[in-house]
C-alpha cells in the first residue's frame, strides 16, 4: 500500500469474481443451481445445501439500506481523512445483504432508502462497493 | 445427572487498568498466583490449562503452559473474542465431569494498552483474508459493526441514545465503588450523549475503556472443592452458540444468538430470569449490554431501552448489571469475558465491598464475542 488509500482486499481464488466485477461496473453474486438460492459473500459452495453447483451472476445492483452508522473517529490515517462518511447494510433486491459505504452526503442517508450500486476506483487497481441514493 | 458438580474455587484479576512494564504473560502468572493460592492449591495441582493470549499467536495455550512451567495433560485455546471463557468454563467443566482433568486453570493476560496504546485499527495492511476483506477497505471495525446493530434497534423498537446512555451512568455508579476502576468519576446522561461520536449512534462514552489486565479461575469437582479454602461456586449451567462472523451475514441485526443460549443455560440451571440477583453481562459497547438483557430473556424484545432507564442496572438498583464498573469504566484488556465470570464470583461469596450486591445467590456471566457473533452464558450460584 501506498498510504493513500484504505486496506484492499487482495483477490483470492473464491473472491476474485466479486472484486473483478467491482472494477467492471458490476455486482456479482452466486446462485446455488441445486437449491436456487443467492449468496454472498462468494464462496466454494452453497452455504445452504453444500452444492458446488454455483454460477455467478450480476445482481442488479439495486436494494434498500437495513442500516447504516457515520463514522466520525476511526484510526486509519486514509479513512480518517474522509470521516465523516456512511456505512451502509443494503439488502439487494436479489436477497442477500451487503456491507458497502455510502457514495453521498452522509448525513442524508436513512434506514429504509433505495440505493444503487456505484463502483468508484479507490485504488487504479481495484474499484470497491458503494451505494447511491435513488430518490 | 449423576456426574459430578463442578465449582469455582478461584477467581482472581492481576493488576488492571494501565500496567507499563508488565508483559501480558507477567499478567497471566500474577491472576493465576493469586486465584491458586486463594483455592489453596499450587502450580502443580493443575493438570487441566485453558489459556489465552490477545494476539492471533497460533498456540497461545502452548505459549503460556511452556511460560509458567506446567505441562498440562488437558488443554484448550478456544478463541472466539470475548465470549471465549464463558465457553472455556463450559469446556472445563465437561473436562472435570469426564475424569479427563482434576483441576482446571482458565488464565487470561493482555497488555495491549501498554504496548498497543489507543491507537488500535491503524494498520494498513493489504488483506487477503476472507474474514476482512468484505469489511475492512470500507472501514468497518468493532465500533462501527456495533453501530449498525444498534442504528437498527433504534428504527425497529424506537431505543434512543439517552437510553443507552443510562448503561454508561449506571456502570460508571458502580465504578465508583470499585477503588481498582479506570474511570471513577460521576457521568451523566448528558455527558453521555454529548460526548464525542464515534460511529453514530455510538458516542465516545457507549464505548468501552481501553486497559491492560489479566484474570484466572480455579474450577474443580465438588469432592476436591469442599476441600478448598473458599466457599465453592457452582457451576449451575452453561450453554454457547455463535451464528455469524461478518456483521452482514447476521441472520437478525436485532436478535443475536443469547437468545439461544440464555434459555439453555437457565433451563440446565433450573432457574428463571426472574431468579437472577445479578447480571455480569460484555460491555463493549452499551449497545452489547441492552441487546443481552432483551436476548437472555430479562425483558420482551425491544423493551429493553425503558428497562434500563431510572438507573435500574447500578448496584443498589432493581437489576444490577456489572458491579465492578464493567468494561465501560473499570477495565477492558481485549477479550473480558474472564472478568465477568470472576466478579460474579466475588459478589456470590459476599466479597463484594462497597459494590456487593444484597443477598446475591445466582449470577449470570454472560460473554459476547466478534461481533454479536460468538455468545456464551454462565450460570452461578452458592450453596444456600
Amino acid at each position: 500500500m501506498d498510504g493513500t488509500s484504505p486496506p484492499m482486499p487482495i483477490p483470492d481464488v473464491e473472491s476474485a469474481p466479486f472484486w473483478q466485477g467491482l472494477n467492471e461496473g458490476k455486482l456479482m453474486i452466486q446462485r446455488c443451481r441445486s437449491c436456487g438460492k443467492p449468496q454472498h459473500y462468494m464462496r466454494i459452495m452453497c452455504k445452504h445445501c453444500w452444492s458446488r453447483d454455483l454460477d455467478v451472476e450480476q445482481a442488479s445492483g439495486e436494494g434498500e439500506v437495513h442500516s447504516f452508522t457515520v463514522v466520525h473517529q476511526i484510526g486509519h490515517p486514509v479513512l480518517k481523512e474522509q470521516a465523516p462518511f456512511a456505512i451502509l447494510l443494503v439488502d439487494l433486491d436479489e436477497g442477500p445483504r451487503v456491507l458497502a459505504r455510502y457514495d453521498g452526503d452522509s448525513e442524508a442517508v436513512s434506514i429504509g432508502d433505495r440505493v444503487r450500486a456505484t463502483f468508484p476506483k479507490v485504488t487504479p487497481e481495484q474499484a470497491l462497493l458503494y451505494f447511491e441514493g435513488t430518490e | 445427572m449423576s456426574e459430578q458438580r463442578i465449582a469455582i474455587v478461584g477467581a482472581a484479576e492481576s493488576d488492571y487498568g494501565k500496567c507499563p512494564g508488565r508483559s501480558e504473560f507477567d499478567l497471566h502468572n500474577q491472576a493465576a498466583e493469586r486465584a491458586l493460592s486463594e483455592a489453596g492449591l499450587g502450580k502443580d495441582d493443575v493438570d487441566g490449562l485453558f489459556s489465552l493470549t490477545n494476539g492471533y499467536f497460533r498456540c497461545p495455550s502452548l505459549l503460556v503452559a511452556e511460560y509458567l512451567g506446567i505441562h498440562p495433560t488437558y488443554e484448550d485455546c478456544t478463541s472466539v473474542g470475548g465470549s471465549s471463557f464463558e465457553l472455556l468454563v463450559e469446556h472445563a467443566m465437561a473436562a472435570l465431569q469426564a475424569g479427563r482433568c482434576k483441576v482446571a486453570l482458565i488464565t487470561y493476560g493482555s497488555d495491549q494498552l501498554s504496548v498497543l496504546g489507543r491507537t488500535l485499527g491503524t494498520k494498513s495492511d493489504p488483506i487477503s483474508h476472507i474474514a476482512q476483506q468484505y469489511e475492512e477497505p470500507y472501514g468497518l471495525n468493532i465500533v462501527s459493526a456495533y453501530a449498525l446493530a444498534a442504528r437498527r434497534h433504534m428504527h425497529e423498537y424506537g431505543t434512543t441514545s439517552e437510553q443507552l446512555a443510562e448503561i454508561a451512568v449506571s456502570t460508571r455508579k458502580n465504578a465508583s465503588l470499585n477503588p481498582l476502576a479506570m474511570y471513577r468519576d460521576p457521568l451523566t446522561v448528558e455527558d453521555v450523549v454529548n460526548s464525542r461520536m464515534i460511529a453514530s449512534p455510538l458516542h465516545k462514552f457507549d464505548c468501552c475503556v481501553i486497559s491492560d489486565g489479566g484474570g484466572a479461575l480455579v474450577l474443580t469437582t465438588e469432592d476436591r472443592a469442599r476441600d478448598c479454602a473458599k466457599d465453592p461456586v457452582w457451576v449451575l449451567g452453561s450453554s454457547q452458540c455463535s451464528d455469524h462472523l461478518h456483521i452482514a451475514d447476521m441472520p437478525d441485526l436485532t436478535e443475536s444468538a443469547a437468545a439461544v443460549t440464555g434459555p439453555r443455560a437457565m433451563a440446565e440451571a433450573g432457574v428463571k430470569p426472574e431468579d437472577i440477583d445479578l447480571l455480569c453481562t460484555y460491555d463493549s459497547f452499551t449497545i452489547t449490554v441492552l441487546r443481552a438483557i432483551e436476548d437472555l430473556g430479562f425483558c420482551e424484545k425491544g423493551e429493553g431501552g425503558a428497562f434500563v432507564e431510572g438507573g435500574r442496572t447500578a448496584v443498589g438498583g432493581d437489576f444490577p448489571v456489572n458491579p465492578d464498573g464493567g468494561g465501560l469504566s473499570s477495565n477492558h484488556p481485549g477479550m473480558r469475558g474472564i472478568f465477568l465470570l470472576i466478579e460474579s464470583v466475588r459478589q456470590l461469596r459476599g466479597e463484594g465491598g462497597d459494590r456487593q450486591v444484597a443477598d446475591a445467590e445466582l449470577a449470570v456471566a454472560h460473554g459476547v464475542g466478534g461481533w454479536l457473533s460468538s455468545h456464551g452464558t454462565v450460570v452461578l450460584g452458592k450453596d444456600k
